[in-house]
């Protein structure tokens, strides 16, 4: 197989790595070395500055309040969702009712069904997803403050997105409303990989529903556990927060500064203010917290692997 | 993260029974079993409210005029407004955002499936020195921000020309496609079996045709995975057009909706951006439950062990 092979290879590969090469890894590259510069965007010329991008990051309130937020919902999202995913999957398929003389370990009636809804948010964009619940939290006129009203609860009236206390749950809980359904689908097609023999040793053992769940089902799905937890995470620091943050609070990023992300600064920085090089600055950290946070979640969770 | 063709991801899970009924083991109390069964069932039951209300919500909103969206936002609209959605359609220019992304996205699978397969082919089946370099540059692209990209790539586009052109956006969406449709398809050549294509060699095909004429062809279901993960993700793209396509008349849905909001604030026509929004959500979630199998396979097969 040797004829022509070369020819062959480099002109298969030439144009995605040309393409991929152009508008991915070069602009990853310049921005890091636009990083250095005092470059605005908004003309070619620019000198180099050495650290004083990074020296003005440190002392930038707002980029701390970013990194903070980032780091909220790189830790929050993946806990809350990976968490009730696994708690919906499990009773999905191991919830149900011992019928006599059925299987020792059963989903509940309607699985099926359950894993088509929950599957919905995944297949609308998050954009979509944003607008919608942005005007379900309209104090006035949206949808839960009228269902608060509706079952009486008059006095509970919440400015929601208008409160820079609640913003940043807010937002994290439209996140996490339309990731759930895909973790769910993906851990259930993971159970249901498990041997039932497994399940059975244990109920002749004693073993109630809980330890089942923590003894069994999760270490035998830990490598999709974890590679969701750094999928989410990534999500989580860049574009899912961007929209989500960017639609639906005022400002973006408001009420003062409570829900400002960093990939949402880096990109009012660059677009906004015309400084393109203290946005790449802050984009540097950015990616930073992001291998940081990969790294964190592939050591942390290193465990045996598990064969069966 | 290792990949491998998802297995369906079966309805309820149906596990044989292999001890004998009611042998060994003590028998567990059947009071635990319904509790838990019922308990079970209420919190999926919640969930699963909590999913479809918001989403008939929006669809009931699109009927009602501006006056009962603000006045009682649960009530049934008093009759069907259809004009929301004629207005949505031709005023609001929901037609055009409709036609850009159907562009857009078009252009951008093809040129996705074309290039991806082929830089995963040579990658999967042909060793050569860096071989191994070209295939993490391409997986590394996953997991790095790409918003630390867009600032130098706006100016890099805009000095090509490209900027706010549809092709322009075409051959970025492709090239921001690349890494995951690499890594994933890197892996089902991989899968593939070489001695067809080294029959066919024997016979007299060319590298080039073994690929197109056998290869490709075994391929197909990797490439329909990857191809409705791509089109979903495409579709329902947001922050590359919002960064990279500013004219007007070339937005997305995606951000034409956002650019709609934004504007009927002066406007007030709500009922009719409602009636937009749905417009946009109806298409791909009628067609998600048509290929519900299809769907869930693909957008789950690059994360399963």
């Amino acid at each position: 197989m040797q004829h022509g092979k070369y020819r062959f290879i480099v002109g298969f590969l030439a144009l995605p790595l040309g393409l991929y090469a152009l508008f991915v890894v070069w602009p990853f590259i310049q921005s890091i070395y636009y990083s250095f510069t005092d470059w605005t965007g908004l003309s070619p010329e620019f000198e180099m500055v050495g650290l004083d991008n990074y020296r003005r990051m440190l002392d930038d309130e707002i980029f701390w309040k970013s990194l903070q937020h980032s780091l909220m919902f790189a830790l929050v999202l993946p806990l809350v969702t990976i968490g009730l995913a696994l708690f919906f999957a499990f009773m999905i398929n191991v919830g149900g009712r011992r019928r006599r003389g059925g299987p020792v370990i059963s989903g509940v009636r309607g699985s099926s069904f359950y894993k088509i809804v929950y599957f919905f948010p995944q297949v609308l964009s998050i954009a979509i997803v944003a607008l919608l619940f942005a005007f379900a939290y309209n104090p006035d006129s949206g949808a839960v403050n009228s269902f608060l009203r509706g079952i009486g609860l008059d006095g509970v009236q919440p400015l929601w997105l208008g409160d820079p206390d609640l913003a940043l749950w807010c937002v994290m809980a439209v996140l996490v409303w339309s990731t759930v359904g895909f973790f769910v689908v993906l851990f259930s097609a993971g159970m249901a990989s498990i041997p039932a023999d497994l399940y059975e040793a244990a109920l002749l053992d004693g073993a109630g529903r809980a330890t089942t769940f923590f003894r069994i089902t999760l270490p035998l799905l830990w490598d999709t556990v974890q590679s969701g937890w750094v999928y989410l995470g990534i999500l989580a620091l860049g574009a899912e927060s961007f929209a989500v943050v960017q639609i639906m609070t005022t400002g973006p990023g408001g009420p003062d500064y409570s829900t400002t992300v960093m990939v949402l600064y880096v990109y009012q920085k660059a677009f906004r203010d015309g400084q393109a090089a203290y946005a790449t600055t802050i984009g540097v950290a950015l990616l930073v917290v992001t291998l940081a946070f990969a790294a964190l979640v592939m050591r942390l969770g290193r465990r045996e692997r598990l064969e069966y | 993260m290792s990949i491998e063709k998802t297995t369906e991801p079966p309805a309820p899970v149906a596990v044989t029974k292999t001890a004998a009924p009611g042998g060994g083991g003590p028998p567990r109390p059947q009071k635990e079993g319904q509790v838990l069964n019922a308990f079970s069932h209420g919190i999926l039951v919640v969930w699963a409210v909590m999913v479809v209300l918001p989403l008939l919500w929006a669809v009931m909103t699109s009927f009602k005029d501006d006056g009962a969206i603000f006045g009682s936002p649960w009530s049934l609209p008093d009759k069907l407004h259809f004009d929301n959605w004629s207005r949505a359609w031709t005023e609001a220019n929901m037609s055009d955002y409709f036609l850009n992304t159907v562009l857009v996205v078009g252009g951008s699978l093809i040129g996705t499936l074309a290039l991806g397969s082929m830089a995963a082919y040579v990658l999967a089946r042909f060793d050569f020195p860096g071989n191994r370099f070209i295939y993490y540059l391409f997986v590394g692209g996953m997991s790095f921000p790409i918003m630390l990209a867009l600032v130098p790539l706006f100016y890099v586009v805009n000095n090509m020309g490209l900027l706010n052109t549809i092709h322009g956006l075409i051959l970025v969406y492709i090239a921001y496609s690349l890494p995951f449709t690499v890594f994933f398809l890197t892996a089902f050549f991989r899968t593939l079996p070489s001695s067809v294509a080294e029959a066919a060699f024997v016979d007299g095909a060319s590298h080039s045709r073994t690929f197109f004429q056998v290869m490709l062809p075994m391929a197909k279901p990797g490439l329909i995975s990857v191809g409705i993960f791509n089109f979903l993700g495409q579709w329902n793209q947001y922050m590359l057009p919002t960064v990279l396509n500013t004219d007007p008349d070339k937005r997305v849905l995606t951000q034409g909706l956002v650019q709609l909001a934004v504007s009927q604030g002066y406007k007030g026509d709500w009922s009719g951006l409602f009636a937009g929004l749905v417009m946009a959500m109806l298409p791909v979630l009628a067609a998600y439950i048509v290929f519900q199998r299809q769907v869930v396979q693909g957008l789950t097969a690059g994360a399963l062990k």
